[in-house]
């Protein structure tokens, strides 16, 4: 390829979005965050802060967490991602919705797809998280509603039942 | 989002010939993106220095941790989490491993890597000062061929680097003789997660028959630079650990920083912080010693 | 009819499961067809006269719309009590940020360059900084004395009391400015058309104070302004009367292009420019007897208001009355101003002027129990009121309340007594002191004294062709959970499932003016109307004979529709009434403040590290005592969302000023705390009812706010024997305080009782 391609020109990014092809043209600076939510109408990942420092607009990217506002799309390209719609799908899923619901996890919900995300990733790397495990893993992820108790209590929730199961 | 994505160039050669060729052909008008993590805030709130960004994420060379039998060499573009996940960065650079789970969130610690904070040279970032400590070489790279700095000598001012402009650090390297110091890390923030250091300190120490036989000191946000401490080490070494030592370590810690006041915290503060660590370290080595 | 029990159980949240599929619709999750974005160009300068506007190089002008103060066709200002603050600065700026111009491009990214190449030239004006330079009027900054508004609250004879005082307590206590942080920034998209009008959707609490807003900015009649609340990402007052601004500025760019208009504040400037909760500054002067009693006293009570008056009054309305705490004042002299500075203006918050005051008033009662040398327990066991007894101003407690008891039992629960004993001991060696604190605290509910009279609320109740039950007002949910509560009301109240119930979006072309949501006042005087509303159909129902006393949910199903084929449809409306009893002299500042208190007592647990000096709270107990808790899951996050953010309030959350901005506009550098920050936050009710809300319950929004802050200073001093009387205590203060050059203004140890 051209190591000087023209000012302003836009890629063909190619990325599968919760197990489905996606083809977009953007800027190769685009953020990640801003593709999904205009481009692809994927509008359940947020912005509360640009600098990835609350944790709202997380999204799985090759299965890690990360915040879609620091990722420029180009590097999003030829890489699987899931957000909060791709939810529904995940083993997790319906678990944490449920423990969400059950024990307040989400009161204004601006946080809460962000937060989902941080707890199936968490849940995934320690399938039985202590408190203390579960309180690092979603430190990334700013809550102004809740004080964070009763979103502890879901993922443990979620997590015992997912042992249960 | 105070930057428009349509003014901005990016490249992925997807290899390292390709990207040092690129550094090579128009040196200093490419600036490297790893994880983003530092790129991506200066970027959208419209403050990156430069218009054209060659991503460096995606290049095999910089991603992976060779152990040798006398050092470790981490690649530049590894991230925080592969540190805290590698066993021997675990077993035998706990300094390393510890302050890396100290950087961000999870997600940050994902995106980030060690090269790129280097890179970014701010005296805040949390694992600087470890790499001192463990004495790091850095190998540099570029078409003319590799070199290899002592980390020591690669920051030569605030946000001041000795990396050349067509140079991209390849990877950093830790030589394996760590294991039997006593080691400490300790990062004062605003608070205990997702927070930019006011004061940090990773320390290395050995106590033999009581006297401190090697000791090794650095600071982050003391300085312009990640600072090693030694003047305070020279104080230190082959001292008994006594009550007078700590006054005199205290004292010394406080001649050697140049902290500042800024929008996190006030000078004065962060030099009385600082005197309590190296102090708190000294009294762990104290109680490590008296075990050994 | 079958008793259900939906009120006080733990039923879904209405629209929880659109919040956790990521389906819940915010304002920016919205596009409508050729929408254009919006910004803002703002002032960089405290208080000046605009000189000249440059329109930088570089930009294709004509692609933009601009809009000036020229273009507003009502009165340019932001509608809402004093009706001083423009709406787009005119030929003067009073704040840095305020705003001057409006652009609209399609290109959101064009939109920012255009923003930053205009250049605006200010012939500066003497400007205010601080509460001490606004009193001390080195300039005037507002009407002629940089006073918004005064009371002045007296009871008994405060002059009679200084010679008869064993003691004299004499206390200043300030607290700083605090931002709402809310996740979701401030949002709003608006249309217009010449013949429909305005209509905006957006982030906001409160679509009628929008509404009103709208109507003076455009000079149109009611029928013509339609507001429409969207999801909203938190608003904690941040978004009570800002939203109108935004709104405002959005339709008029809406009105020039003939374009629908998104604006979105990214974090800095919603930081930046947006209201944040008021400073204050106490002052207590307090007889008090030999064994501790308080015969009376003098509290001064100032806040500043920021540039313009907004909702300062308000603020500093309940800030007054709630000064002198859950105690019997035999005397006092309550004096207190809201006071203009040339900083954005200062707004609601969370407490609303209550956290500060009582801030003031829980340090105050542990410095009276050190010189009278009684413990902190014992100065409010001796001072609590009690039924019968009347407040600071002069309103007899008739409800059932216990301080006395809450407290034990807010003791026992933490542990207090042997964790004192074990403190005390354990601190002497090592650099890590522990401590406990204690606050006692009060929060009315509802508008003050006339407020909601004034307010004249009105709550409806529909049924639709398929039977199915809605709600309609004008109460927002923002995450409080207004939606589930005021279901299960309605639901209760008409004997069906609750997932018949349904709620209607806030469209003030659909429902009829509740009020604001704001003053702890959904639960309680909203909810009350609900029920009256929905026993209104049913009493429709049973006096049309389509109905028995007892049905099932199918054959109210069946009356209804039964009723809609003949009438066309089925509504019940409910007015607010004040309760007869209820009076307030507002000359005087006097008499039945609110119509219902909330009681609590907090206590805080704390280890200070004298080696970064920081604190760390390690437990804490929340007990309050709130009329019915109508849900426990959502009251319990309620208390401890609330105690999260008092304690950002009293350790993290500093902002900075430079020159009358905000200098820490970034989520990096203005910390809140964070999953790791935050001990157990152990919540606890008691239920003694109430006779004026629904199935008893009283507010209990507000009130976490106002205890947290004060149980931890106590607490630090507890353990340092520093006597702290500012917040945010930030480690730097800490460590400026113990330093020995500190001087005398600290103490080095406290005088203890025992518990």
């Amino acid at each position: 390829m051209s190591l000087l391609p023209a000012a302003s020109a836009k890629w063909e990014v190619s990325f599968t979005v919760n197990g489905h092809a996606k083809k977009v043209l953007a800027h190769p600076m685009e953020r990640l965050l801003d593709v999904l939510r205009n481009d692809l109408g994927l509008t359940g990942t947020k912005e509360g802060c640009g600098e990835g420092e609350c944790g709202s607009c997380s999204v799985l990217l090759e299965g890690m967490l990360v915040n879609s506002c620091l990722v420029p799309v180009a590097q999003a390209d030829g890489t699987s991602i899931v957000t909060i719609e791709g939810m529904a799908a995940h083993a997790l899923m319906k678990l944490l919705q449920e423990s969400f619901l059950e024990c307040g996890g989400a009161q204004c919900g601006i946080c809460t797809p962000g937060m989902i995300l941080a707890a199936v990733h968490l849940l995934e790397k320690k399938p039985q998280p202590a408190l203390t495990d579960i309180r690092e893993g979603l430190a990334g992820n700013l809550c102004r509603c809740t004080g964070y108790m009763q979103i502890f209590e879901a993922v443990a929730k979620a997590a015992r039942q997912r042992v249960a199961q | 989002m105070r930057a428009d994505p349509s003014e901005y160039k990016l490249v992925s050669p997807g290899n390292l010939q390709g990207a040092l060729s690129l550094l090579a052909a128009e040196p200093a008008q490419w600036l490297p993106i790893a994880g983003g993590t530092d790129v991506m805030v200066l970027y959208s709130a419209g403050k990156l220095p430069s218009r054209n960004v060659i991503n460096i994420w995606n290049i095999p060379e910089l991603r992976q941790i060779e152990v040798l039998p006398d050092c470790i060499r981490i690649g530049a573009a590894c991230t925080y989490t592969s540190l805290r996940n590698h066993d021997i960065v675990g077993r035998e650079f706990s300094l390393l491993a510890t302050t890396a789970s100290w950087t961000g969130g999870i997600a940050n610690q994902n995106r980030g890597t060690l090269g790129g904070n280097i890179a970014n040279a701010s005296p805040a970032a949390d694992s600087l000062p470890a790499l001192l400590v463990y004495d790091a070489d850095l190998t540099l790279i570029s078409l003319r061929g590799e070199r290899r700095v002592p980390y020591r000598t690669f920051h030569t001012g605030y946000k001041q680097t000795v990396l050349g402009a067509d140079e991209l650090i390849l990877n950093i390297s830790l030589p394996r003789r760590f294991s039997g110091y006593v080691s400490h890390a300790r990062k004062v923030g605003a608070r205990n997660a997702q927070a930019i250091s006011k004061v940090c300190l990773a320390a290395l120490g050995q106590i033999s028959r009581g006297a401190i036989r090697d000791v090794r000191l650095a600071m982050g946000s003391v300085a312009p630079v990640p600072l090693r401490l030694h003047e305070t080490e020279k104080v230190l070494t082959g001292k008994k650990i006594r009550p007078s030592l700590f006054d005199a370590a205290r004292n010394s810690v406080l001649k050697e920083i140049q902290p500042i006041d800024d929008i996190r915290s006030t000078a004065r503060y962060r030099s009385a912080v600082a005197g309590n660590l190296v102090a708190e370290f000294l009294e762990k080595l104290a109680a490590e010693g008296a075990n050994a | 009819m079958t008793v259900h029990h939906i009120v006080g159980a733990a039923v879904p949240r209405k629209e929880g499961w659109d919040k956790v599929t990521g389906a819940a619709r915010y304002v920016d999750d919205m596009i409508l067809p050729g929408m254009l974005h919006g910004a803002t160009v703002r002032s960089t300068v405290a208080r000046g006269k605009i000189k000249k506007i440059k329109f930088g190089a570089g930009i294709a002008w004509n692609e933009y719309v601009v809009v000036s103060a020229k273009d507003i066709p009502g009165k340019n200002c932001i509608a809402l009590i004093l009706d001083d603050q423009p709406c787009l600065a005119a030929e003067t700026v009073n704040h840095a940020e305020e705003p001057i111009l409006l652009l609209a491009h399609t290109d959101r990214h064009k939109l920012r360059k255009a923003v930053e190449v205009i250049s605006i030239e200010y012939e500066a004006l003497p400007s205010v900084h601080t509460l001490d330079e606004s009193e001390q009027r080195s300039a005037i900054i507002w009407g002629t004395d940089n006073t918004f508004k005064s009371f002045l609250v007296e009871k008994g004879d405060v002059d009679a009391l200084w010679k008869e005082a064993a003691h004299i307590v004499e206390g200043e206590y300030f607290t700083g400015a605090q931002e709402q942080l809310y996740i979701e920034n401030n949002g709003m998209i608006a249309a217009f058309d010449p013949e429909n009008g305005v209509t905006v959707w957006g982030s906001l609490q409160c679509p009628y104070y929008v509404h009103k807003a709208l109507m003076a900015l455009f000079a149109l009649p009611e029928e013509k302004v339609r507001v429409v609340q969207m999801e909203t990402g938190g608003a904690f007052g941040g978004k009570e009367e800002y939203p109108s601004m935004i709104a405002g500025h959005a339709a008029l760019l809406a009105m020039k292009s003939g374009r629908p208009v998104k604006m979105i504040y990214d974090r800095m400037e919603d930081m930046a420019a947006t209201t944040k909760r008021h400073p204050s500054r106490t002052r207590h002067r307090t007889a008090v007897s030999k064994d501790g009693k308080i015969l009376g006293g003098e509290i001064e009570f100032v806040i500043d208001g920021g540039a313009y008056a907004t909702l300062s009054s308000v603020v500093l309305s309940r800030g007054t009355i709630h000064a002198g705490g859950p105690y019997y004042w035999p005397s006092v002299r309550i004096r207190t101003k809201a006071v203009a500075t040339n900083t954005p203006p200062h707004g609601a918050f969370r407490g609303f002027g209550a956290p500060q005051s009582l801030f003031a008033m829980e340090r105050q009662m542990d410095r009276i129990a050190q010189v009278v040398g009684i413990s902190p327990v014992e100065i409010r066991r001796r001072n609590f009121l009690k039924p019968g007894q009347s407040t600071t101003t002069q309103q007899v407690i008739r409800e059932k309340m216990d301080l006395d008891r809450l407290l034990s039992r807010a003791l026992e629960l933490s542990d207090y007594a042997v964790k004192k004993k074990r403190f005390a001991v354990e601190n002497k060696p090592g650099p890590r002191k522990k401590g406990i604190g204690i606050a006692s605290f009060l929060h009315g509910a509802g508008f003050t004294g006339s407020g909601e009279r004034y307010l004249n609320s009105l709550v409806g109740v529909d049924i639709n062709a398929e039977g199915n039950v809605r709600v309609l007002v004008s109460s927002a949910e923002f995450g409080q959970g207004t939606n589930t509560v005021l279901c299960q009301i309605a639901a209760e109240a008409l004997g069906l499932p609750y997932e018949n119930v349904s709620i209607a979006q806030p469209d003030t072309t659909v429902v009829p003016n509740s009020g604001p949501t704001v003053a702890s006042r959904t639960a309680m005087i909203v909810g009350k109307l609900v029920q009256s509303a929905a026993k209104g159909i049913q009493e429709t129902l049973t006096r049309t004979k389509l109905l028995r006393d007892e049905y099932t949910s199918e054959e109210f199903r069946a009356a209804c529709k039964e009723y809609i084929a003949a009438h066309g449809a089925l509504k019940s409306y409910a007015r607010y009434e004040a309760p007869p009893d209820v009076f307030w002299d507002d000359e005087k500042y006097r008499g039945e403040a609110y119509a219902a208190f909330a009681w609590a007592v907090y206590v805080a647990e704390v280890t200070v590290d004298l080696t970064t000096y920081s604190v760390t709270v390690d437990d804490f107990v929340a007990l309050q005592e709130v009329g019915k808790v109508l849900h426990p899951v959502l009251a319990e996050g309620q208390v401890m969302g609330g105690v999260a953010q008092a304690i950002g309030f009293a350790l993290y959350e500093k902002v900075v000023w430079q020159n009358g901005r905000m200098s820490n506009n970034q989520m990096t550098n203005y910390i809140m705390p964070t999953s790791m920050d935050l001990p157990p936050i152990r919540v606890f009710f008691e239920e003694l009812g109430n006779v004026h809300g629904a199935h008893g319950a009283k507010g209990i929004g507000e009130l976490p706010m106002d205890g947290p802050a004060p149980a931890i200073i106590n607490a630090v001093e507890d353990a340092t024997g520093v006597r702290f009387s500012s917040i945010p205590l930030l480690p730097e203060d800490l460590f400026e305080a113990l330093r020995p050059e500190s001087g005398e203004q600290f103490v080095s140890a406290s005088v203890r009782g025992t518990a």
